[in-house]
């Protein structure tokens, strides 16, 4: 059972803002003593979201949220876009696949950084990708 | 609009960033150090990332844009300073930055960047004195 301690839902339009982004991502995971470590793999993972949402969708929004499950504490973070969606979601996860002209290491680079990942879409309709990591994850 | 300053320092090129990069500032950074490689004939550039907390996969590749970039242009390129965090996600983001040169401070990459350079530059000076020995 996990349980959401606070949320926050930030727009996401312009490059700039995945700066902001970011800094609102790291007080969070600061305020829950997340490792260093653990809160670059985070912020890197949802730096790589918000480029692509803001590459294939034209922005949209994040929601960060402080969890809890049993003793441990984790920061969980949402971002929904109503852009084209994706076709081919194995596909999409795959290394080095790309439909823009990037590296294709950012949705499976992501999963990698994450303890939880998941990705639902919609062709036509938009894209939600969920990542969470624990403090200690 | 925010610029990351490139300082000449003789043959080298030195760029310290020291703020957040988002994509527009890392695109501008790319086309304005090769320009100056260009304009200055600088034969090695060195980029020192301590002050940088995030490198996402765009970042990475500008990196490596970077470096090979300078390399056909005849120059050497060495990213120093990275944090362990960020060596530490890079790897695991699946992005382990191939041939690009790196050095763990900025004194190392300066040696570095010295030896690769210098190993042709020494050439010449060794030929020198050896005209010097048989005019004597």
């Amino acid at each position: 059972m996990i349980l959401s301690l606070s949320k926050d839902n930030i727009q996401v339009v312009r490059e700039q803002d995945v700066v902001l982004l970011r800094n609102r991502v790291k007080e969070v995971a600061v305020k829950i003593k997340m490792g260093l470590v653990n809160q670059t793999k985070l912020i890197t993972a949802a730096s790589e979201l918000l480029r692509n949402m803001l590459r294939y969708a034209n922005g949209g929004s994040c929601l960060i949220e402080v969890v809890s499950k049993g003793r441990e504490n984790g920061v969980r973070l949402t971002f929904t876009d109503k852009g084209p969606g994706i076709a081919d979601l194995a596909l999409a996860m795959k290394d080095g696949y790309s439909t823009g002209r990037s590296l294709g290491l950012g949705l499976p680079g992501a999963k990698r950084l994450v303890n939880e990942f998941d990705l639902k879409s919609k062709v036509g309709e938009g894209t939600t990708v969920m990542i969470l990591k624990w403090a200690n994850g | 609009m925010d610029k990351i300053p490139i300082l000449r320092m003789g043959n080298f090129l030195l760029v310290t960033i020291q703020v957040d990069l988002y994509d527009r500032l890392a695109l501008n950074l790319e086309a304005d150090l090769v320009q100056m490689v260009s304009k200055t004939n600088a034969r090695g550039v060195l980029i020192d990332i301590s002050a940088v907390s995030i490198v996402d996969s765009f970042m990475g590749r500008i990196i490596g844009n970077i470096a090979s970039m300078s390399k056909i242009m005849d120059a050497e390129t060495v990213v120093v300073g990275m944090q362990p965090a960020v060596a530490i996600t890079l790897i695991e983001l699946g992005l382990p930055l191939k041939g690009v040169h790196t050095a763990l401070n900025v004194e190392r990459g300066m040696d570095l960047l010295k030896s690769m350079i210098g190993s042709t530059e020494e050439e010449s000076e060794e030929e020198e004195e050896d005209d010097d020995s048989v005019a004597e």
